[in-house]
């Protein structure tokens, strides 16, 4: 075990110090102008694109073109491929991509007063395309997976669709279960998908080529919708009990009555709950991406200070960013779980029973 | 910050990729997986719970088939007993009987031999009587011979008559 990981350890070492002697040659003449702008190329990558940029080489962007579908007020319906814009240096049909202001990487187009405005905006962008991915992947692997159930139930189940099976009822009995409490199995099937479609979407973020990468439960966007569909069930399936609790709790009555103090801090309590587990799971999911990059960065970032602080900051590097990304798999699933776990407890606390009299 | 916006548009394609996943999946994925595993579950338990009877009716069977057989058991030693009995009763029957005839006969024999000693006697008796005449009357003939004798024992036996009279 340990001579395996000195090998391990070993292999990473040697082939970081192989890889970077070329790189730093070749740092001077090609990088010579532009300096790596490590917070511009974080940024970048955390916001959402109109095309999915795989590689760049000697000045040739390889990127996959998605289509762009706007609606204009002055010109309707445009759908066009993301490719007319060449990378965002030019403009076509009126519009273009902003490169700094307000509207820095959107869409924009020019309004009567020559003022940029955004048209409204539903393109297929890089984090859709990602989205669309993953769902479609967790719906290939959920239906596999229940199909090969239904067809053989009373049979054992091995490899893959065993392994599936295993990690969705330790969801099922290790989190919604307690949580919820009796009513857990109409809410099981939700909770369910919302875990594995997360945990699907942080996993695919993981994956640094094509069909990976994208920042998508990283996006405010992503995380609101999620948050959204919690607050409606857990408010549109609440029971009285629970109701009467948030307009007029057992506290004493000069807390409620001429002031309404507890019920208001219940109604907002109300609203931080799913706000809570929008902003956990955005920021988690950013700021792993933001780390991975950073340490990759610092490759890019020490080569103009010599080839030997160079390679051993590759080495530092390339130890720290697989280190890393050990870490963020484990988030990966922690923040899946924390965010079904939250939701079934929020929902628990929904479904509750009128208090017992003593 | 951009970052800390939602974008309009992805928020739709999140909303029609989201609703389908949750539309798919709460309706033909999740019951499906989680039933069949309930299924399964109960399935298993039944299963156990039949085997467990199972167990206990076969217990109930080895407990009953063995008190039959310990009956039976001892129905037999009792059979065996019993005909030990009898058989010791006939042959003691069988003994008192012989013993009863073998008696009897014995008494017969003993009858007929005292019958045939008796008979025996009698003709003895007789024999030696018709011999002892012959043989009186040949002395007597041979005594008796003259005149004078005659008279002699006429006399004497007269006179033992007269005694004999007074």
């Amino acid at each position: 075990m340990k001579q395996r990981f000195y090998i391990i350890l070993c292999s990473v070492l040697l082939l970081s110090s192989l890889a970077l002697p070329a790189q730093a040659a070749a740092a001077p003449t090609e990088n010579g102008g532009e300096d790596l702008n490590v917070k511009e190329m974080i940024l970048e990558h955390l916001a959402d694109a109109y095309e999915w940029h795989i590689v760049s080489w000697k000045n040739k962007h390889v990127a996959i073109s998605l289509p762009v579908i706007l609606y204009s007020e002055n010109s309707g319906w445009n759908v066009f491929m993301s490719s007319q814009f060449h990378h965002g240096h030019s403009e076509y049909r009126g519009f273009s991509i902003a490169a700094e202001g307000k509207y820095a990487g959107k869409i924009v187009e020019k309004d009567a007063a020559g003022n940029d405005i955004r048209p409204w905006d539903f393109s297929l962008t890089k984090n859709a395309l990602s989205l669309i991915i993953s769902s479609l992947l967790l719906l290939l692997i959920i239906m596999s997976v229940a199909r090969s159930l239904k067809r053989n139930p009373m049979e054992g189940k091995k490899g893959f669709v065993g392994l599936m099976e295993m990690f969705i009822l330790s969801i099922n009995e290790d989190i919604i279960k307690p949580a919820v409490g009796k009513d857990h199995a109409r809410y099981a099937p939700y909770l369910l998908t919302v875990f594995f479609f997360i945990f699907t979407n942080n996993i695919l973020g993981l994956v640094p080529i094509f069909p990976g990468g994208a920042n998508v439960t990283g996006n405010i966007a992503v995380t609101m919708i999620l948050a959204l569909c919690t607050f409606f069930i857990i408010n549109l399936t609440g029971t009285k009990e629970y109701y009467k609790d948030i307009f007029w709790p057992d506290v004493p009555t000069w807390l409620k009555v001429p002031i309404p103090l507890m019920p208001a801090i219940e109604l907002i309590g109300l609203f931080t709950k799913p706000f809570a587990l929008m902003i956990r799971l955005f920021a988690n999911i950013m700021a792993g991406h933001s780390i991975v990059l950073g340490l990759t960065a610092i490759i890019f970032v020490t080569v103009k200070l010599g080839t030997t602080i160079n390679v051993s900051m590759t080495v530092v590097s390339v130890l720290f960013t697989v280190f890393i990304n050990l870490v963020e798999l484990l988030v990966a699933y922690i923040q899946a779980y924390v965010f079904t776990m939250l939701s079934a407890v929020f929902i628990g606390m929904a479904r509750m029973e009128p208090h017992k009299v003593d | 910050m951009s970052l800390l916006t939602p974008e309009p548009g992805l928020v739709f394609w999140m909303l029609l990729s989201f609703g389908l996943v949750v539309f798919i999946l709460v309706k033909f994925g999740f019951p499906v997986i989680l039933k069949s595993v309930n299924d399964r579950k109960e399935y298993i338990d039944s299963s156990l719970l039949a085997a467990k009877e199972a167990h206990e009716e076969l217990e109930k069977v080895k407990t009953t088939s063995e008190a039959l057989l310990s009956e039976t058991r001892t129905e037999q030693m009792q059979i065996l007993q019993t005909t030990e009995q009898t058989r010791a009763k006939m042959v003691e029957e069988a003994k008192a009987n012989a013993k009863l005839e073998a008696d009897k006969i014995v008494a017969e024999a003993r009858k007929q031999i005292e019958a045939e000693k008796q008979n025996a006697l009698q003709s003895l008796r007789s024999e030696i009587a018709s011999l002892s005449i012959e043989v009186a009357e040949k002395i007597l003939r041979e005594k008796i011979g003259n005149k004078e004798e005659q008279m002699n024992m006429i006399d004497r036996l007269l006179d033992e008559i007269e005694i004999s009279k007074s």
